[in-house]
């Protein structure tokens, strides 16, 4: 399927064929890293700006990286230490940067909504690299990538994502991604970090580990924030840990030997993955890290690369 | 064509010397003395005089030809934020006022959440002071129920009274503290103004910019669910039957709420309630637009609200319609949405919108709209307005239920844009407004702003306060009307 979008901004929005265009593109360019010259020229000349306005390292570097082995200019801006500390909105901000012609912003913001905020306001492609708890879709993506490796198909296939599912913009691209995938989603976690209407969005709710990880495909562990515990939504860390923490105990005696584990990292080791889990053979966390690499240098050039100049990229 | 030329006239301030004005040919709606009919109306001096069938004009009185209009008395908006003192860069007395008047509003009750606080009769005396210079309609202030808004000690609600106050709430913000909010409320008891109640559990609704529900799931917005109003409706209805105390509930939004208010009347306790056009009209569903000008507080509910909000309207439950017109800057209300100020402005749109899709499709009857706006509002905060029987001010309110138009919010007399109905092709709204005998506005125009013969005469008639303290006191003030 063509790729016709302006912007990158929520799998909501995707059309299952334009969810397969994304993963077989970034599929195609998996090889690149393996090259000694690590470099094709199918974005010569473009800019691109990695706005990012929470602290982010492997998101940031993945674009950065694929940015710079598509031959495109790729220039990072951290708020923090940039003209918000000076008090100029968001929106300022990035119509200032528009102003300098970039071709693709990709922007990281704690608020829901803020990648759309952009793309109404400027003319150059947006993507949306997290955007508070609503969407971070090229993390779907390149979770999508690595279960198919792995899975050869996506049709039928159960997975279930365990966790603060409130908080989680990983969980919602997901959720949308998946459902449209014809994968059936289970969410599990402590009832307080699951949304009340999770259900309307399709998919299965858990109030056990146990039971959720029975028979599933892949299980997705997300990362705690600790202030969640602040906030009076779990009493403790350690309570949290062992009842919704991941062991190779638990791991052994409920899921299916064949079980993938994903996470989207940073892990908080010994909390929602115990180390045994994390460095198993079922584990696929480096894998989903090099694919986010392929993932973004399919979503840039499909964004950015000129329609003409389709077939350069395997140059 | 001479009636028209007199409204001009009367625009540039030319005719304020004369104190005769009759509106002829209209259809009057006064529900407070159950009036329907084809009626003209006599002002004279600022008061109506006569209200009948094809009334004589005197000499030299100024003639309105309202054929084809619906004739009200001026219509009441208790619940608005003018924002002056101190937000004049969101709104001043001058500019609310008149957005007032555009809207079809001949009076507006302003809400204590300014800088500083309407805590103490200074601040009253300020905003009464500025309404009589700069206001172009009548201005009634709400005091503050707590110092500075903290919900911590009680303002000097005697002397707010007695400045000019005609109710106390710190809206905005709920009164946590439900001891400390008995107290206000049996304090007040002799003073003759409601407590009115923001009803938010501040613990439940933390962190919300939006209903919790299907919306603020997807979208990843952090919810403040329904629960967080019901609880405190339920809360103030409680406390009202301990104190005897008039409760008005401000801007109700959920189902729920509107249950509680319908058993609390049904038990006869003091408690109203309002609601405003935005919960009547849209659902959490315009949040999907990420549009900060879907945001207020409470937030959008569902269609399931919506529809008991109406039923509440229609069958009573729901006292009045007021906006909680809440003006912001553009820069307040771009951007991100769970950083954008809660709040829309409502004045210069209320009542189109409420004619276009409530009346106009037959789910709501005009005569109940308009006595939402007019009867009812007086009637719960002592007001010796919303009727056009002879002896009572002379505001009037003329609709016209066929003029089409689109709302364009940069024609706004507000000084503020934030609305969710920008671009809404509405028919029916406001099509001329008169204070105290004279036009103020006309099809939305407008006298410019200080033009001495806009500005009311500075005697405003004062509430109807009740007699001395003591004659409300808990026993008597639950047979008592409202």
């Amino acid at each position: 399927m063509a790729w016709t979008r302006k912007d990158l901004l929520a799998m909501r929005d995707l059309e299952p064929g334009e969810i397969l265009t994304l993963v077989d593109t970034a599929a195609s360019l998996e090889e690149i890293a393996s090259r000694d010259i690590k470099k094709v020229p199918a974005l010569r000349g473009k800019t691109i700006v990695n706005l990012f306005y929470e602290p982010s390292t492997r998101t940031r570097t993945s674009f950065e990286i694929a940015g710079k082995w598509l031959s495109a200019d790729v220039i990072n801006f951290t708020a923090s230490a940039s003209s918000t500390t000076k008090g100029e909105t968001f929106v300022d901000t990035a119509k200032n940067i528009e102003a300098m012609s970039p071709d693709v912003v990709v922007v990281r913001h704690s608020a829901s909504g803020a990648a759309e905020l952009l793309a109404r306001e400027l003319d150059c492609s947006i993507v949306n690299a997290g955007d508070g708890a609503h969407e971070h879709p090229t993390q779907a993506l390149l979770d999508l990538l690595t279960i198919r490796e792995k899975k050869r198909h996506f049709e039928g296939l159960q997975v279930a994502i365990v966790g603060d599912i409130t908080h989680s913009r990983v969980a919602r691209s997901n959720i949308h991604a998946m459902r449209k995938l014809g994968v059936t989603v289970t969410v599990a976690g402590p009832p307080t970090l699951i949304p009340p209407f999770i259900g309307e969005l399709g998919v299965k709710v858990a109030y056990r580990l146990e039971e959720a990880i029975r028979d599933v495909d892949v299980i997705m562990m997300l990362r705690l924030q600790h202030e969640r515990m602040a906030a009076g939504l779990i009493p403790s860390v350690r309570e949290y840990s062992r009842y919704w923490g991941l062991s190779l105990d638990k791991l052994q005696k409920h899921a299916r030997p064949d079980v993938l584990i994903m996470h989207p990292g940073p892990v908080n080791r010994g909390v929602e993955l115990s180390p045994e889990v994390a460095d198993s053979h079922y584990s696929v966390i480096l894998d989903q890290v090099s694919k986010g690499v392929a993932v973004r240098m399919a979503v840039l050039f499909l964004l950015a690369g000129s329609r003409s100049s389709e077939g350069q990229v395997r140059a | 064509m001479t009636t028209m030329r007199v409204v001009k006239d009367l625009m540039l301030g030319l005719g304020a010397r004369g104190g005769t004005l009759v509106v002829k040919n209209g259809h009057v709606i006064d529900p407070a003395s159950a009036v329907d009919a084809a009626h003209d109306v006599l002002i004279v001096d600022g008061v109506v005089r006569d209200i009948g069938p094809r009334l004589a004009a005197p000499e030299q009185a100024t003639v309105v030809d309202a054929t084809g209009k619906i004739v009200c008395p001026g219509f009441i908006d208790i619940h608005v934020h003018l924002r002056e003192p101190g937000f004049e860069y969101k709104e001043t007395i001058a500019t609310g006022t008149r957005a007032a008047a555009a809207g079809g509003f001949t009076a507006v009750c302003c809400m204590a959440n300014t800088h500083p606080v309407n805590d103490n009769r200074s601040i009253t005396d300020y905003i009464l002071a500025r309404a009589k210079t700069e206001g172009v309609v009548r201005v009634y202030p709400i005091g503050a129920v707590t110092r500075n808004l903290k919900g911590e000690e009680l303002s000097e609600l005697a002397e707010l009274a007695e400045a000019g106050c005609v109710g106390y709430s710190d809206d905005g913000k709920p009164v946590m503290n439900a001891g400390l909010y008995r107290r206000a409320m049996e304090y007040t008891l002799p003073f003759g103004a409601p407590i009115i109640s923001h009803a938010e559990d501040a613990h439940l609704s933390t962190g919300g910019a939006m209903n919790e529900g299907v919306v603020s799931t997807e979208l990843g917005i952090a919810g403040a669910p329904a629960a967080a109003e019901d609880i405190m409706v339920a809360r103030d209805i409680v406390l009202a039957e301990l104190t005897g105390a008039h409760v008005h509930l401000a801007h109700l939004s959920t189902a729920g709420s509107v249950r509680l208010v319908r058993d609390a009347k049904a038990r006869g306790l003091r408690v109203t309630a309002e609601a405003a056009p935005h919960h009547l009209l849209l659902t959490e569903d315009a949040v999907r637009t990420w549009d900060p000008n879907a945001k207020m507080n409470p937030p959008l509910r569902t269609k399931r609200d919506t529809e008991a909000l109406l039923e509440g309207l229609a069958d009573g439950t729901i006292d009045c319609v007021a906006t909680d017109h809440a003006p912001h800057a553009l820069s307040e209300k771009e951007g991100e949405f769970d950083r954008a100020a809660f709040g829309i402005v409502g004045l210069e749109t209320a009542v189109a919108v409420l004619l276009d899709r409530l009346v106009r499709p037959g789910r709501l009857p005009l005569k109940t709209l308009v006595a939402r706006l007019t009867a009812d509002p007086a009637r719960l905060l002592n007001l010796p307005l919303g009727s056009l029987v002879p002896g009572r001010p002379g505001d009037v309110t003329i609709l016209d239920l066929h003029r089409e138009l689109t709302i364009d919010p940069a024609r706004f007399h507000s000084r503020s844009r934030n609305t969710p109905f920008g671009g809404w092709t509405v028919t029916g709204g406001p099509w001329m407004t008169i204070v105290n005998g004279h036009v103020i506005s006309s099809e939305g125009g407008f006298a410019p702003l200080r033009t001495k013969g806009a500005t009311p005469p500075s005697e405003l008639p004062r509430p109807n306060l009740p007699p001395g303290q003591g004659s409300a006191g808990k026993a008597g003030a639950r047979t008592e009307s409202m």
